[in-house]
């Protein structure tokens, strides 16, 4: 799911550090929180919507194709097979 | 006169007197950058040219009696996490070091309509991951305090500018701590406002619902006038809620008589330099003089605030840095492979850092089948505690008083091989941003050492008035 490219010196000192972390966070398993509801944002709001409508004021198609590195024909960016 | 030691508020006031002009000012900035930023390493990329064009504008506009705001000509630096129009913007990521944005971020426009002269960006850990500034991709940024400690981080080197003399002012973005941290470590002023309070649009994303702008002043007055400009809703920001922002500079000085403060035990326990803790201690007597109540209160979910945002967090930053696969923007990679998904790989491999790396791999375990449970629904359960905690407290008092840092600032380094150390520099300025509160840091003392320490406020949701003006009453009582 993270799609990293790692090196296998990467992989192993990556192994020690991730362990200590998730042994740090298991302190969580203390805490009885089951009578509470999860909190995912603190402000409350729900449902904010807005028009349909494109902002083209905000910035255009082209400046936002120029942002990237690689090909660009005919609006569209050029990538490598997504299917062999 | 040293314009340089000036105030945002008093270069306003020099300007309209016609003391000194922006140019001069600006170009005093200039200068002193091209003497320090070797040393302290706080900006990534100076805006020379422009920012003396602005200047220009802006003392025409004096000229004329047309100026903007109070933040007219008055040089800035921004965290380079803001989207700048036209101007370079990498997150201190090799993932983004060609990038150019084609938009201006919400809060920098507002900057840019109140006259502001930007001076450059300013380094940071990358992609706002850290307390030091050491996993920058251009290295850490130096406290100006002592240049062989870090500035803190992750918005360190705004912190470094401001506190080393390299801008009126500075913006951040605090997720854990990352405002607050830095300027206690260089000693300056560091506002976190209420989560929601300043628009996020057009500020790379770390964790979506912990990230806050807010910024670095010299006084408590700047800070409370830099946020009256940046506060308010913003349509393309649907986290900012429309509540009205209030005069934050009207009764600043109102003082603190018959106001009660808590002291919460558990950010003054082991774990927290003694030091610090006596400096925490002195500032309490002080406010106690000035005519306020300081109570002991105990906010029990304290201990757990790291793990749950070393899980929340990860998991909500391996989302947002899941759209940097080097194909709409980003870094092509050196080597591409064959597939799509190979290009991914290659792209994010050499783009990311270590720290970027493990914080990617936490959050996507954390979330994963099996594990969603265990970790990040509990994580959020223990958050609700946490702001649960602060409803509580702020019931009996009107504002909390804790440590910024655990720690003082330490040398580049020390923490680097053992992240879980790292992470506990956050313990006292993490809950702050679980429950969406507002915290504002001020220098409070030294150690035996010089290095600066830095007392945290906390007051409710947009109180920031009450906020600014408890600050404020600390400051004055200093100053005399």
């Amino acid at each position: 799911m993270a799609r990293l490219g790692l090196t296998d010196e990467e992989v192993k000192k990556f192994s020690t550090q991730l362990t200590n972390i998730l042994q740090y966070v298991e302190v969580l398993g203390e805490v009885d929180a089951s009578s509470v509801e999860a909190t995912s944002q603190v402000t409350g709001l729900k449902n904010v919507m807005r028009d349909d409508t494109v902002d083209s004021n905000w910035t255009t198609r082209q400046e936002l194709l120029s942002c990237s590195e690689l090909p660009v024909e005919q609006d569209q960016i050029r990538v490598k097979p997504a299917i062999e | 006169m040293d314009l340089l030691s000036l105030s945002v508020l008093e270069l306003h006031d020099g300007f309209l007197k016609k003391k000194f002009t922006s140019q001069e000012v600006t170009r005093a900035y200039l200068q002193q950058i091209a003497e320090k930023n070797e040393l302290l390493n706080a900006y990534v990329l100076t805006t020379s040219e422009s920012a003396l064009e602005e200047a220009q504008a802006a003392d025409r506009r004096f000229a004329e009696g047309t100026s903007l705001s109070v933040l007219d000509g008055v040089p800035c630096a921004l965290k380079d996490i803001f989207n700048t129009k036209g101007v370079r913007t990498t997150c201190c990521s090799k993932m983004l070091e060609r990038f150019v944005p084609p938009y201006d971020a919400t809060a920098v426009t507002k900057l840019r309509q109140a006259g502001v002269v930007f001076l450059g960006k300013t380094n940071m850990d990358e992609f706002a991951c850290g307390g030091s500034s050491e996993h920058s991709c251009y290295g850490p940024s130096m406290n100006p305090v002592d240049p062989s400690r870090v500035a803190g981080g992750s918005s360190g080197g705004s912190a470094a500018a401001v506190a080393g003399g390299l801008s009126a002012f500075a913006m951040g973005t605090d997720t854990g701590g990352s405002i607050r941290l830095p300027a206690a470590f260089c000693g300056c002023i560091g506002l976190k406002p209420t989560y929601g309070r300043i628009s996020r649009s057009g500020v790379t994303a770390m964790a979506s619902s912990l990230d806050t702008i807010g910024h670095f002043t010299k006084t408590v007055g700047d800070s409370a006038a830099i946020l009256q400009i940046l506060a308010g809703h913003d349509p393309r920001d649907a986290t900012t809620p429309d509540v009205p922002v209030p005069d934050y500079l009207k009764h600043l000085e109102k003082g603190v008589k018959g106001m009660t403060f808590g002291l919460p035990k558990e950010y003054l326990a082991e774990g927290v330099d003694p030091q610090i803790k006596e400096a925490i201690f002195a500032a309490a007597k002080v406010y106690e003089q000035l005519g306020a109540k300081v109570v002991e209160v105990s906010l029990p979910s304290t201990k757990y605030a790291v793990a749950m945002y070393y899980i929340v967090m990860p998991a909500e930053l391996s989302a947002n840095l899941a759209r940097f696969d080097g194909i709409r923007f980003g870094s092509r990679p050196k080597q591409e492979g064959e597939s799509s998904v190979d290009y991914f790989y290659h792209a994010r491999g050499e783009g990311f850092g270590s720290e970027i790396k493990r914080r990617i791999m936490i959050g996507t375990y954390v979330l994963s089948a099996g594990y969603y449970d265990a970790f990040y629904n509990k994580a959020l359960k223990v958050r609700t505690l946490i702001k649960n905690d602060f409803d509580r407290v702020f019931r009996e008092v009107d504002a909390l008083l804790t440590p910024t840092s655990p720690i003082p600032p330490f040398k580049p380094g020390e923490k680097l091989d053992d992240p879980v150390a790292m992470y506990l520099a956050d313990a006292c300025t993490i809950p702050a941003n679980a429950a969406g509160i507002p915290g504002i840091s001020v220098p409070c003392g030294k150690t035996s050492d010089g290095l600066p320490i830095g007392m945290q406020i906390f007051v409710p949701q947009f109180e920031e008035v009450r906020l600014f003006q408890v600050a404020r009453a600390y400051e004055d009582a200093l100053k005399i």
